[in-house]
């Protein structure tokens, strides 16, 4: 695997898409504007014009557009996503990015000519799962889900020759994607079924004797005192009682960021690494495509001296979760 | 309708293993899902073992099922899935694609309730592949269930998960071992101390979610008693019952009974809420919140 490992960004929005593309992006990831992917909040992504628009951009620049169709259709709502796969072949997109076994197997007997990168809401987390996926649709490339070590991460490259993608940069889901029911168990909405983790119409905040507390759906997930600073609440990033103890039982609201081991993954032999965020800000997509754009170059160019510059550190820090970051499950302690 | 018991969820120690087993042998279920599902430190039962608890099963008249590890991180744990897809003796439950992957077009399995079959194109793939029934994924609800059994393969069976905490969430971190301040790698199988799992509560002292090892379930127990004559009526095969450490027994019973009687009584539910490890729930098979409870008979 000599190629340049490609750098893929998140576009909630035209304007973030642009953004991406300008700081650097090889790639941009999109989803259409409806309950097609795991990013469906009220006032992102792309109808069909804004779509087009964005696959001119980013193709009159030189980058690869990707939509990502990962949810999970069900008999009611199945046209909508074979009409999603319709369309995005269509307008022209470089990949689809799916999930769901049936509309992978809906896109390969439709358009056996567009290219399939399996999602990371697709649970693959070994080679064994990947050539599943591979002898039936073809599959190019499988986005790995964040419960690997990087030694785990090293061995499903070496056995699989589908392009491996992991991410770098972003909000940490805790649970295996595409696995974790705890936003439906609480709010009736899931990641796999409507695109939406901890859904923002199921929040209320409320000022209390106690402190200022969040609820989603019925459940407090986290009651903050006066100087500190409130997080969405996700729910696995929430304070809750164990064992007699108030504590993140689950994780502390903090980032993944791979900058300290990029060298590591370019050798492990990753093919493209992936930064999180369609739902934030164009601005947010503008930064930390800067910095991982020269991160990657100076990791590529010279990977015996890399060393993280403390200016990127900084500048991921101050627009990550938690203003903090962690490696998650690529390194074993964290696990 | 028949009655199956699901794989057992906790580290029990072995010997409880056997004892469950020798019981249930002679409950009224028809089937039996064995093996670890969770996590693979917890070794106490060798493949072996679970052959031979396989086979006095057997022979007491039940359909034995091996269900494989949800999550395959390891080689060791993708071996130990192979040897299980292999085995050779018994239908296999597979829980992700890397166990579909093994037995497909080889032997007959059961696609497990970890793979997300939201629809019809992925049952057809699956039926075409080997699979026989299919577990449907705990989020969807009867009426989700009721397009999807519409328009089914012919001869698949259909499996609901019917009583139990439920399986939410699977992860790489340990969460009993972070909440004993130990590595995953030295977690000293301290689950051997939650048999149920570890109550996870919220800042209003309200139960929420049980943590057991990698996996995160309900602190409710999903229970779809007062749900059965829906469940029959659907023409659901199988109704999963999935155990508790104590009162096992009698929630089989209790089950049985109302299959038998094919109604709903206001004391089998109150029997069952005293048995049940946890709140009763049943808002996912009614399209609601999965904690929430629907249609109360009281």
């Amino acid at each position: 695997m000599s190629n340049k490992v490609e750098l893929v960004c998140p576009a909630g929005s035209l304007p973030a898409l642009r953004q991406a593309v300008d700081n650097g992006a090889d790639t941009v990831y999109m989803g259409f504007r409806d309950g097609t992917n795991a990013r469906n909040f009220p006032g992102l992504n792309f109808d069909e014009r804004a779509a087009r628009q964005g696959i001119e951009y980013a193709h009159s620049r030189g980058s690869k557009v990707l939509l990502a169709l990962n949810t999970y259709p069900q008999p009611h709502n199945w046209p909508i996503w074979t009409a999603a796969v319709d369309k995005a072949a269509e307008i022209g997109v470089d990949a689809l990015i799916l999930a769901d076994t049936g509309l992978m197997r809906y896109a390969a007997k439709t358009h056996p000519d567009l290219r399939l990168h399996l999602s990371v809401q697709g649970s693959a987390t070994s080679a064994d799962a990947i050539a599943f996926y591979r002898e039936q649709f073809n599959i190019q490339r499988v986005v790995l889900p964040r419960v690997l070590s990087l030694s785990q991460v090293k061995r499903v490259i070496n056995e699989t020759d589908v392009e491996v993608e992991v991410f770098a940069f972003g909000s940490l889901c805790v649970m295996v994607e595409g696995r974790c029911y705890l936003s439906s168990y609480v709010t009736g909405e899931s990641p796999n079924t409507c695109g939406a983790c901890s859904p923002a119409k199921s929040v209320r905040w409320e000022e209390t004797p106690q402190g200022r507390n969040v609820h989603l759906g019925e459940v407090l997930i986290d009651r903050y005192g006066e100087n500190e600073s409130a997080g969405y609440p996700v729910i696995c990033k929430g304070r809750f009682w164990v064992n007699g103890k108030l504590d993140y039982a689950i994780e502390e609201p903090t980032s993944l960021s791979v900058l300290d081991i990029l060298p590591q993954l370019i050798e492990a032999g990753v093919s493209a690494i992936k930064v999180e965020g369609r739902q934030r800000s164009p601005a947010y997509v503008g930064q930390v495509t800067k910095v991982l754009r020269q991160a990657l170059d100076a990791a590529e160019a010279n990977p015996a001296g890399y060393t993280p510059l403390s200016e990127w550190v900084a500048q991921l820090d101050k627009v990550a979760e938690g203003s903090t970051h962690t490696l998650g499950a690529l390194e074993r302690q964290w696990q | 309708m028949k009655l199956s018991l699901g794989p057992i969820l906790y580290l029990w120690p072995r010997e409880q293993v056997f004892d469950f087993y020798r019981e249930a042998a002679d409950w009224p279920v028809d089937t039996v899902y064995l093996g670890e599902v969770v996590c693979s430190k917890r070794n106490a039962l060798k493949l072996d073992d679970w052959l031979q608890i396989a086979d006095e099963l057997a022979a007491a008249g039940k359909e034995v099922v091996l269900s494989t590890l949800a999550l395959l991180e390891a080689e060791s744990e993708l071996k130990r899935m192979r040897r299980i897809a292999e085995n050779g003796r018994f239908m296999v439950e597979a829980n992700d694609m890397a166990a579909v992957n093994a037995v497909a077009g080889k032997v007959p399995f059961v696609a497990g309730p970890h793979l997300n079959a939201y629809n019809h194109d992925t049952l057809e793939l699956l039926h075409e592949l080997g699979a026989k029934r299919w577990v449907m994924p705990v989020e969807l609800s009867a009426e989700t269930l009721q397009r999807i059994m519409a328009g089914l393969p012919s001869g698949m069976e259909t499996e609901v998960f019917g009583f139990g905490r439920l399986p939410l969430a699977f992860s790489a971190r340990c969460f009993v071992a972070r909440a004993e301040g130990l590595p995953k790698d030295d977690c000293q199988l301290r689950c051997i101390d939650y048999s149920d799992g570890l109550l996870l509560e919220s800042q209003d002292e309200k139960g929420f979610l049980s943590m057991n090892g990698i996996q995160t379930q309900s602190a409710t127990t999903c229970s779809l008693l007062d749900d059965l004559p829906q469940l029959r009526e659907m023409g659901v095969d199988l109704l999963r019952l999935s155990p508790q450490s104590h009162g096992m027994a009698q929630i089989v019973s209790l089950f049985a009974e109302a299959l038998a009687q094919g109604s709903v009584s206001s004391e089998r539910s109150e029997a069952l809420e005293k048995l049940a490890i946890g709140e009763l729930s049943n808002g996912f098979w009614h399209g609601q919140p999965g904690m929430s409870r629907v249609g109360d008979v009281d």
